[in-house]
């Protein structure tokens, strides 16, 4: 058989049935065969959104997500995406085509040293350069893809070892990679010393991120903190691992957060990290809560422990695995709970905040209860894909998560995300409802995947929160720069609704919060794409 | 302080660049690196000297370990170590008249046996000696020679073995 031949063979093999991507000369022997395989491949409008469409895929999935791009531009293309998914941790496989392996180095036509590129943004990368190493190489970059801390592996492969004939591929088990051996199960001593700590502290907390995704471990962490009565509070990343209206869920932290969270994690005396990896966003200064309070930093990478926040009780594992043996520890024998009084002072803060009436901005739809009324709308398993800049902040905050998801470009903050992730999303579990909030600046910068949404018939709906500038660095210059309003405004953009037309998406413009209600029934009637625009305020604040 | 990191790495093309750049990326300070195939001709070592505290140590050892040809890191402890880098030193050398073995060069040449180095070159105005030692006593050895007038230093990066019988752990008993 060929290597293109093999590639397909190997996705088959590794249970791929999607893939996303965008055909070029490098890489079309592989498409040549991916053809005639059981794998639906989406043509995306730009290789970046390939790489984000499959990153909505993997997070829906729980599966890696699959992209492909040619070489040169296609593969330099792909570049934020990758760098996107490895800041957030989401497990992909990236294909890119290369150059002949003979003319490489000699700046021939589209080839761009793609792997060197991509090296600070990649878990771990491969430029093919013998075809028989093809079935190896795929099976490695599956294992090493979703193991461990999941994150981007790129493989490249010059379009003659895509030609090139090799034998037959043989089945594959898991491969033994002497530089990788992913540690999963928490040192018992360390959870025991965790279980110590947790029984003489007085006002503890959780602070929940991204891992508990990727380690599936949402329904430990609910267990572990009902058990035990400990409020959760969580990063961006880890909104929803415990149902927003969770009564022990204090909302998000950080410069972005609230301030029932953000309360909370100031008067802890101890902190379990559980999968947070400490971002700035979320604490700023992780000195002076590691000096009020002890720290429990659960990571399956142990290089994030103690990178920003001195650790005091270090755990190296899957956060699945150490939260169990956790609750187990507090619930056998004596069984332990936090103090109620503490339990009640920072629910009953985050209950009053809650209630706090949002006042409403005549003239416009208020942005803040418009999420909160469309969660309200949406489906208990619904996904929200955020975009980034104020609309990413006002989802984050108001978008309730039942037993769905929010998805988001947590790390990397990459305007455009949304769109491109809802169709991964979409794709991944086409029965649930999936909806992409954007700004008219975000969604300008993915629009062209309207092509896309009506091609595989997607059933993505579409609101842009309509601010017409790019409200979030316009809050920062009124803040930070004396209100000099600097290259914000979107002078220019298009009717919304037109564009939505022209693709023959179904639309509807909102000026109000009263429109809002039968609005977003009229959205969510049906399975079919939409787009929503409302126009909020100008100038009004993320927060 | 500085810190020499024992590291093994599989023989791959690509490796020491993921490693340099790992090091630039996260401003980590290299004082030097040397790279060299091991016993096992599929496994290469990297002898990597770090400038920084333990906490920058630290990190850099678990950022190594995820890099995914990283086999082993060590970070190796000084009074149990042997260390070694190699010099070759052009010198300048002032002869009489008559080019005889007067002048500085005698003086150069006892400077050399004293420091057990090799002279490995000579020309009428210059000199090249040969030096494979700690750093320190490579240290002390340009000290003595800079008044002669030093044209030229070419350094490799420190390398270093454990004392004792035991291998720094190999691939094999990793």
């Amino acid at each position: 058989m060929t290597g293109a031949m093999a590639m397909v063979k190997c996705l088959e093999q590794q249970g791929v049935s999607v893939a996303f991507g965008y055909p070029g000369a490098a890489i079309c022997p592989f498409y040549d065969m991916l053809a005639g395989s059981s794998i639906r491949h989406i043509l995306v409008r730009t290789e970046q959104n390939a790489a984000h469409a499959a990153s909505g895929y993997a997070r829906i999935s729980g599966h890696v997500g699959v992209c492909i791009a040619t070489s040169g531009p296609g593969a330099t293309n792909l570049l934020t995406g990758i760098a996107s998914a490895y800041m957030d941790s989401i497990p992909l496989v990236v294909i890119t085509g290369q150059v002949r392996s003979d003319l490489l180095g000699r700046d021939v036509f589209q080839e761009a040293d793609i792997t060197g590129a991509a090296a600070p943004f990649t878990k771990h990368s491969y430029i093919v350069k013998q075809a028989e190493d093809i079935p190896a190489v795929f099976n490695e970059a599956f294992y090493i893809a979703a193991s461990g801390r999941p994150g981007p592996v790129l493989i490249d492969i010059p379009v003659d070892m895509q030609q090139a004939e090799i034998s037959d591929i043989l089945p594959h088990g898991r491969p033994d990679i002497i530089g990788y051996k992913p540690q999963v199960k928490g040192h018992p001593l360390q959870v025991r010393k965790a279980a110590k700590a947790l029984r003489e502290s007085a006002r503890p907390i959780i602070c929940a991120g991204g891992g508990v995704f990727s380690a599936k471990a949402q329904p430990m962490l609910e267990a572990f903190a009902e058990q035990c009565r400990i409020p959760v509070i969580c990063t961006m990343m880890g909104i929803g691992a415990l149902p927003s209206a969770h009564p022990l869920n204090l909302g998000m932290l950080g410069s972005h957060g609230c301030v029932p969270a953000n309360k909370a994690i100031r008067d802890a005396d101890l902190v379990i990290l559980a999968g947070a990896r400490v971002g700035d966003r979320a604490v700023a200064a992780p000195d002076q809560v590691a000096a009020r309070a002890k720290i429990i930093h659960i990571d399956i990478d142990p290089a994030e422990i103690g990178k920003n926040m001195p650790a005091h009780i270090p755990i190296v594992g899957n956060l699945r695995q150490v939260l169990g043996e956790l609750n187990k520890l507090m619930s056998e024998d004596s069984p332990w709970q936090a103090p109620a009084q503490w339990v009640e002072t920072v629910t009953d803060r985050k209950r009053r905040y809650d209630e706090k009436e949002i006042p409403d901005t005549p003239g416009y739809v208020e942005p803040k209860c418009f999420m909160r009324l469309l969660s309200q709308r949406m489906e208990d398993d619904a996904v929200l894909c955020a975009d980034v800049g104020q609309n990413q902040i006002w989802s984050a905050n108001h978008f309730g998560v039942r037993q769905g998801r929010f998805l988001t470009s947590g790390g990397m903050g990459t305007m455009g995300y949304s769109i491109p992730c809802a169709v991964g999303a979409k794709t991944a579990a086409p029965r649930r409802q999936v909806c992409a909030v954007c700004g008219d600046g975000s969604f300008q910068m993915s629009m062209m995947e309207l092509g896309t949404i009506c091609q595989e018939g997607l059933g993505v709906k579409i609101v842009i929160m309509r601010n017409t500038r790019l409200g979030m660095v316009r809050e920062l210059q009124d803040n930070l720069y004396h209100g000099v309003h600097s290259a914000v405004y979107l002078d220019g953009s298009p009717d919304f609704t037109r564009i939505a037309a022209a693709y023959g998406i179904p639309s509807r413009c909102l000026h109000s919060s009263a429109e809002a209600e039968e609005a977003i029934a009229a959205m969510l009637a049906d399975d079919r794409p939409y787009l929503l625009v409302c126009d909020v305020p100008p100038d009004y604040p993320s927060l | 302080m500085k810190y020499t990191l024992s590291v093994l790495v599989e023989n791959h093309p690509g490796v020491l660049s993921k490693v340099s750049g790992l090091f630039s990326r996260r401003g980590f300070n290299i004082d030097s690196l040397a790279v060299g195939i091991t016993e096992d001709p599929a496994i290469s070592r990297m002898t990597i000297v770090v400038d920084g505290d333990e906490h920058v140590v630290e990190q850099v050892e678990k950022q190594l370990n995820k890099v995914i040809p990283v086999i082993k890191v060590k970070t190796l402890v000084p009074a149990d170590t042997i260390s070694r880098t190699l010099s070759l030193i052009k010198v300048s050398v002032s002869s009489n008249h008559k080019g005889g073995a007067d002048g500085s060069r005698a003086e150069i040449m006892r400077i050399a046996e004293l420091m057990q180095a090799r002279i490995v070159d000579a020309t009428r105005t210059t000199m090249t000696i040969e030096f494979s030692d700690t750093t320190e006593r490579t240290e002390t050895l340009e000290a003595l020679l800079r008044p002669y007038g030093i044209k030229e230093i070419v350094r490799t990066g420190v390398i270093a073995i454990e004392k004792g019988p035991n291998p720094t752990r190999t691939a094999k008993n990793y």
